[in-house]
């Protein structure tokens, strides 16, 4: 069974993990790590130029999703959209940051589960939307925001988006995930339900919503923590 | 099928090419040149880009990768509306301006959904492989028409934002279709193979929780190193899930995919490979730290991974 495998293409692997710990260019660095992926599993030079072209040939979809919302969304904010929506969330006394992003972790999870995984995203929703409303609930309880506190929140805004998305997205039974999985174990000689498949992944997409919103409702603390003055926002809310 | 993805690379290949002549007719640039190359060479990849010969793009993709590399791609200067003139707007637009903004998910929704199955004589509307896609382009187009009719603005002034935000994002807009194609070329290696050989020839698998740990664990390091689970669950789950789970340990199967592709997910969540989740939305939030999304993300993450041994060894 021990037939010869071919270990130097984990080159590849090893410049990724280098150029990314070291922060070099990430464009770089994974170009480098294909040429040399390729040089290792002694591929000639015209067939690495030409997996190179061809792979980013394929994969011209991955930036539509980015590319095409960008003209609307800039318009948009040049006549102040996202002045908008901070102004907008404060008229809410009992909004925080954290239960904006609870409840925005639930639509996303269970809308997500449903299919519709188009309803959320981050050049149409969180950058226009989601983080300018969080931020703006989280100034109007505690004042201004620290560079570092209001980098954190809006990562956090991204990761809610994120990990609603992958955890509803696949309990939904026409997803291509759960469609490749099907396959996969036909291939391997083992006939499942696709609808099984995705009936089992409820206990932990149940969990994370759980976990998740946790470190959400934490986050309002740390936000309390970590701005300057916190009682004198207090008193201009009141 | 009628309206097909070309057309979206034909659209996203024009909006480059405007990039492309605003950046290069900018006086001002400071990276005027290289800059210009670099959405210049993005455009042909999307205007022409399978009709060149694929050597030919693959020297210009490490074009751009040195270009990136040597901090060619700057931002250009960008006019923005006065303070006065922009609170006025907002002012007199109010809940207005979330009409397109929401118009973007709604439409793609509504088109991807309810116009999918719709056949006009033998042909499909949409692209049947790409009707998502394809929403999302006739949504991005209605939008922007609504947009410019709600803020009396003209779709030059559109492109003028479009390019402002494409210059802000810069060479990250490219990195996720780099990686993915880091993703094809490890496959055709022998990537894949190397690493399941490495996992399963050095450790036993003899007791049943290491063996859920194994598997678990291997499909969220092997995301971490692809960028994607899907490439990850046919390795691991070739290599380990079904020989030792189901085979040795009679598993569900149902149980033993669902959890291991969501182990995967966790890897997602942990990887700048995955740069259209993790570094795409730190460049268009404008966060100095291009991991700040990732930090945010690493407990959840963990936590689910620990999470998805307890079920797994439970469940299965």
């Amino acid at each position: 069974m021990q037939t010869a495998i071919n270990l130097w293409p984990l080159l590849g692997v090893l410049v990724i993990v280098v150029g990314f710990v070291l922060r070099f260019n990430p464009m770089l660095v994974v170009a480098i790590a294909a040429v040399l992926t390729g040089v290792a599993a002694s591929m000639p030079l015209d067939t690495i130029l030409a997996t190179i072209g061809s792979g980013f040939i394929k994969t011209r979809t991955l930036p539509l999703i980015i590319l095409l919302p960008l003209a609307v969304i800039g318009l948009l904010e040049r006549h102040g959209l996202r002045v908008h929506a901070q102004q907008f969330i404060s008229r809410f006394r009992n909004a925080t940051a954290g239960r904006l992003l609870i409840a925005y972790l639930f639509v996303r999870e269970t809308t997500a589960a449903l299919g519709l995984t188009s309803l959320g995203g981050h050049p149409q929703m969180v950058r226009p939307l989601l983080a300018p409303m969080a931020e703006g609930a989280a100034v109007s309880r505690h004042g201004k925001l620290p560079a570092g506190v209001r980098q954190r929140l809006l990562a956090f805004c991204a990761a809610t988006d994120n990990i609603g998305l992958f955890f509803g997205e696949d309990i939904f039974v026409a997803f291509g995930a759960i469609a490749l999985m099907h396959t996969f174990l036909m291939g391997a000689g083992i006939d499942v339900e696709p609808l099984s498949i995705a009936f089992w992944g409820i206990p932990t997409a149940v969990c994370v919503f759980f976990i998740h919103s946790f470190r959400l409702y934490r986050l309002d603390r740390y936000l309390a923590q970590h701005t300057p003055e916190p009682a004198i926002a207090e008193a201009v809310a009141k | 099928m009628i309206i097909s993805i070309q057309y979206l690379y034909w659209l996203a290949g024009v909006v480059l090419a405007i990039t492309t002549v605003m950046t290069l007719a900018d006086r001002n640039h400071p990276k005027r040149w290289t800059a210009g190359l670099f959405w210049g060479l993005f455009a042909i990849a999307f205007l022409v880009g399978e009709r060149l010969p694929p050597v030919a793009v693959g020297i210009g993709v490490l074009v751009m990768a040195a270009l990136a590399g040597m901090g060619g791609v700057g931002i250009g200067s960008h006019r923005e509306l006065a303070t006065e003139a922009r609170a006025a707007s907002a002012k007199r637009l109010g809940s207005k301006l979330f009409i397109p903004a929401l118009a973007i998910p709604l439409i793609t929704v509504f088109v991807a959904v309810v116009l999918k199955p719709l056949k006009i004589g033998d042909l499909f509307l949409l692209d049947p492989a790409n009707s998502t896609f394809v929403a999302l382009g006739i949504a991005s187009l209605v939008s922007l028409a609504l947009a410019c009719w709600l803020t009396r603005d003209t779709p030059v002034q559109a492109m003028r934002e479009s390019r402002r935000l494409t210059e802000a994002l810069g060479w990250a807009l490219v990195l996720p279709q780099m990686l993915a194609m880091l993703g094809l070329m490890f496959n055709d290696a022998g990537v894949g193979k190397a690493v399941a050989h490495l996992a399963t020839a050095y450790i036993n698998l003899d007791y049943r929780l290491v063996a859920v740990i194994v598997y678990v664990l291997g499909m969220a390091l092997f995301t971490v190193v692809m960028g994607n689970g899907f490439a990850a669950f046919p390795v691991m789950t070739g290599g380990i899930g079904v020989p030792v789970l189901v085979g040795v340990f009679h598993a569900n199967p149902a149980v033993m995919a669902a959890i291991g592709m969501f182990s995967g997910y966790c890897g997602t969540l942990l990887t700048p490979m995955a740069a259209n989740y993790n570094i795409v939305p730190a460049a268009l939030l404008e966060l100095p730290d291009k991991y700040a999304v990732i930090k945010a993300q690493v407990p959840t993450a963990l936590a689910m991974l620990v999470v998805n041994i307890v079920l797994l060894y439970v469940l299965m």
